[in-house]
C-alpha cells in the first residue's frame, strides 16, 4: 500500500504531462478539440428534451422553471458522464497499455489515476459549461451547488473502484469488456436520469434501491435542480459501498498486478 | 560489489482450466494450476560493475524472459534479481510516443515514464535536443518524423543520463550510419565510466568485439558463462546439433578451451599444416605457400560429404573459410570404411598473430544441414613477418606505391 503510493509521488510528473498531452492530442488536428467531449453529452440531453419533455415534465413537480426537464437530464448526465467515462476506460486500460506494461518499468497504479485525472478534467467543463446552459434558461447558481464537489469525488470513487476490477479482470476474462457495456446501459435506464423516480411502479422502487448511482444522481437533481442539501443517510451507504470496492480495486490489482504481464 | 544478482531465477506461465480459478487464488480460493511451463529455471549470475557482457541462445531459448526479469517488468516465479543501481534498456525504442504530440513533449512523456521528474527533464532537455540532432522537428509532431529521426529522438531519451546498467539490443539499428556510430560511441562512453552493458546479439562477430564475457542460454538455463570465444565456439557447435550428436569440450594444453560436436557418421583423422617441403610447420611466414591435409575416414553410410575449414584470428573472428561444396569438390554416397585425403593449398597472405583453424565435416553448403564433426581450434599456428616490409592489420595486401610531384 505504501509502495503505491511512493509510485505515484515519484511518478507525478509523468501523471501530468500524460494527463495533458491526452488533452492536447484531442485538440490538434480538429477544430473543435476537446469540445467534443462536452458536446456528445449536451447532444444527448437536447435528443431527450426534444422527444420526452412533453411526456415527463408534467411529472417534476416542485421546479418553477419551464425547462425544468432539461435542467433534471443536465444534472443526471452530469453525474453519469463521469461515471461511466471512468467505467469504460478502466473496462480496456490494462490491455491497451499492455504492450508499454510488458516493455517499460513503472509504477502500474499511475495508469488508472492517468484516466482519473483525465476523466475529472473533461468532467469540471462539462460541469462549466452545463453552468453556463443553466444560467441561460434562468437557473442561477446556489451555494447549494457547491455540494457537487464532495458528490463528483464520491462518484470518481465509486467508478475508479469499480473500474479497476473490471479492468484487472478483464485482462484475463475478455468476455468482460464485453458484457460490462451492456450492463452500463442497462444500468443507466435503471437511474433515474431520463425520468423521474416518482414514475416507477412502486415494487419497482425496491429494486432501483439496489443500483449504487441512484442516491448520487438524485443528490446531483437535490443540489442542481431543487436547491437542497441532499439526503445524507442514502449517499452515506453508496460510500460506505463506495470504500469497500475502492480497498476490494486495490487488493485485486496488487495481487493480479505480477500475472497481468503474464497474460497480456 | 556486485551491480546485478540473479539468484535461482525462474519463470513459470501457468494455464488454469478456467481463468476464473486464477482470479480465485488472489482470493484465497485454493487451486492447483493444469500446467506449469517453466521458460527459465535455476539462472544464477552475478554481473559487477564495467563489464560487457553477451547473452546468446537460439529463439525461444529465453533470453527475452531473463531480461524483462532483469529490468522489472515481469515477474519472477522463482529465486530474486538484486539491483544496485538504474537499468536502462535500449531494446524497443520509441515505446509511448504519441505520433499527434510534438518531439519535444514526447521527450517529457517518455522521460517521466522512465521516472524522471519534470524538473530533471528540463535540466537534460538541452542536450537531448542537442544528440538528437533533428533540428525544428524538435517542435513539431511526431508523426511527421522519418522513423529515423524518431529512432534519434528515443535513443537520445534513452541514454539522456548514464544508467548503472544498459541493455542493448545488438540488431537494434540506430538511423543511419552516422548516428550509428554516434549511439554507438555513446554506449563506449558510459561503459568507459562505468557502465555495465548487456548486449543481446546473435552475430559472433560484435559479441566477440564488444564483450569480455557470455552467458549462452538454452532450454531455459545458462549453460555456459565464460570467455566470448570459448562460448561462442560451444554456442556453434550447439545450433549444428543433431540427434545423437555430441559436443564435448576439451581443455587444450594452452587453457584454451576446444569445442568438438557432431553427430561421427564421418570423422576427422588427422589434419595437419605443411610447408612447401611438405614438412609440417607451426610458424608461418606472411606470404608463405601453405597445404592443409585433412584426412577423414567414414563410419557409416553417408549421401554427401563435404569438408570445410575456416582460419580465425587470436579474438575468434573469421579471417577466411570455405568448403568443397563451394570449390566444386563435394563427394557424393560414400561406404562405410572409406579413408579420404584432402589437401587444401593456399598463401599465407595473413599478418603477423595467432590464428586457429576449425573444421567441419558436413553435407550442402553449411553445416546447419547434417553435422557429423565440427571441430574448433582443430589447429594453432603463428604467422610471423620473416621477409616482407613491416606492415599491420589481418591481411597482407602489398602495395606498389607511385609518387607524382
Amino acid at each position: 500500500m505504501f509502495g503505491l503510493l511512493r509510485g505515484l509521488y515519484s511518478y507525478r510528473s509523468f501523471i501530468g504531462t500524460s494527463i495533458r498531452n491526452e488533452f492536447v492530442s484531442r485538440f490538434s488536428r480538429s477544430s473543435l478539440g476537446g469540445l467534443w467531449m462536452i458536446i456528445n453529452p449536451l447532444a444527448n440531453v437536447l435528443i431527450y428534451a426534444l422527444i420526452l419533455s412533453n411526456v415527463l415534465a408534467a411529472k417534476l413537480p416542485g421546479i418553477e422553471n419551464k425547462y425544468a426537464y432539461a435542467l433534471y437530464l443536465m444534472a443526471g448526465t452530469l453525474a453519469w458522464s463521469l461515471f461511466s467515462e471512468i467505467i469504460n476506460r478502466c473496462l480496456t486500460l490494462f490491455i491497451e497499455n499492455g504492450n508499454l506494461m510488458k516493455k517499460m518499468r513503472f509504477p502500474r497504479i499511475t495508469l488508472p489515476f492517468i484516466v482519473l485525472g483525465s476523466a475529472l478534467l473533461n468532467n469540471l467543463l462539462l460541469l462549466l459549461s452545463v453552468l453556463g446552459v443553466f444560467i441561460c434558461l434562468g437557473q442561477w447558481p446556489t451555494w447549494q451547488m457547491l455540494w457537487a464537489i464532495p458528490l463528483i469525488m464520491v462518484v470518481a470513487a465509486l467508478a475508479v473502484g469499480l473500474g479497476l476490477i473490471l479492468g484487472v479482470l478483464n485482462v484475463f476474462v475478455r468476455d468482460i469488456g464485453q458484457v460490462i457495456p451492456i450492463v452500463l446501459q442497462i444500468l443507466f435506464w435503471f437511474t433515474p436520469i431520463v425520468y423521474p423516480i416518482n414514475i416507477i411502479p412502486e415494487d419497482l422502487k425496491s429494486l432501483i434501491a439496489w443500483n449504487p448511482m441512484y442516491p448520487i444522481v438524485t443528490a446531483y437533481h437535490d443540489v442542481f435542480v431543487y436547491n437542497v442539501a441532499p439526503d445524507f443517510s442514502q449517499i452515506g451507504i453508496t460510500v460506505l459501498i463506495t470504500f469497500l470496492l475502492l480497498g476490494f480495486g486495490l487488493y485485486i490489482f496488487r495481487r493480479a498486478a505480477p500475472e497481468m504481464v503474464d497474460a497480456l | 560489489m556486485s551491480l546485478l544478482r540473479a539468484k535461482d531465477l525462474g519463470k513459470a506461465y501457468r494455464t488454469y482450466r478456467s481463468e476464473w480459478q486464477r482470479i480465485g487464488r488472489w482470493l484465497g480460493i485454493k487451486s492447483a494450476p493444469r500446467e506449469e511451463h517453466w521458460v527459465l529455471q535455476h539462472i544464477n549470475f552475478e554481473i559487477n560493475a564495467g563489464e560487457a557482457i553477451g547473452i546468446v541462445g537460439q529463439n525461444g531459448a529465453g533470453k527475452s524472459t531473463l531480461l524483462k526479469m532483469l529490468t522489472g517488468t515481469l515477474q519472477p516465479t522463482t529465486g530474486s534479481v538484486e539491483v544496485h543501481g538504474r537499468i536502462a534498456a535500449i531494446l524497443e525504442l520509441g515505446m509511448g510516443f504519441n505520433p499527434e504530440l510534438t518531439g519535444r513533449q514526447n521527450v517529457y512523456h517518455a522521460a517521466g515514464l522512465m521516472g524522471f521528474t519534470t524538473q530533471q527533464i528540463d535540466e537534460v532537455m538541452a542536450e537531448i535536443e542537442a544528440f538528437a540532432e533533428v533540428g525544428e522537428y524538435f517542435d513539431q509532431a511526431v508523426r511527421t518524423y522519418s522513423s529515423g529521426m524518431q529512432m534519434r529522438v528515443a535513443f537520445a531519451v534513452a541514454t539522456a543520463k548514464r544508467p548503472e546498467i544498459l541493455i542493448v539490443d545488438e540488431a537494434l539499428s540506430v538511423g543511419d550510419s552516422y548516428f550509428q556510430h554516434k549511439s554507438f560511441d555513446r554506449i563506449r562512453e558510459f561503459q568507459d565510466q562505468g557502465t555495465t552493458l548487456l548486449i543481446v546479439s546473435h552475430d559472433r562477430s560484435s559479441i566477440q568485439a564488444l564483450c569480455d564475457r557470455v552467458l549462452l542460454i538454452e532450454g531455459g538455463t545458462v549453460i555456459k558463462d565464460g570467455a566470448p570465444e570459448e562460448v561462442m565456439d560451444f554456442y556453434n557447435a550447439i545450433i549444428s546439433e543433431k540427434e545423437n550428436a555430441t559436443v564435448q569440450v576439451h581443455k587444450l594444453a594452452d587453457g584454451s578451451v576446444q569445442t568438438r560436436s557432431g553427430s561421427g557418421e564421418a570423422t576427422i583423422e588427422s589434419l595437419a599444416l605443411y610447408n612447401e617441403l611438405d614438412a609440417p610447420i607451426e610458424f608461418v611466414s606472411v606470404g608463405q605457400p601453405l597445404s592443409l591435409k585433412i584426412k577423414v575416414s567414414v563410419n557409416s553410410p553417408i549421401p554427401e560429404l563435404v569438408v570445410g575449414y575456416m582460419i580465425k584470428d587470436r579474438l575468434g573472428q573469421p579471417i577466411y573459410g570455405t568448403n568443397t561444396h563451394h570449390l566444386d569438390k563435394k563427394m557424393g554416397a560414400l561406404e562405410a570404411g572409406t579413408q579420404l585425403e584432402y589437401v587444401f593449398k593456399f598463401d599465407a597472405n595473413i599478418g603477423v598473430g595467432s590464428y586457429s583453424i576449425a573444421v567441419a565435416l558436413h553435407t550442402a553448403d553449411t553445416h546447419l544441414n547434417a553435422n557429423y564433426e565440427w571441430r574448433d581450434l582443430a589447429l594453432v599456428f603463428n604467422v610471423i613477418n620473416a621477409d616482407k616490409i613491416p606492415f599491420i592489420g589481418s591481411a597482407w595486401i602489398q602495395p606498389t606505391v607511385e609518387c607524382v610531384q
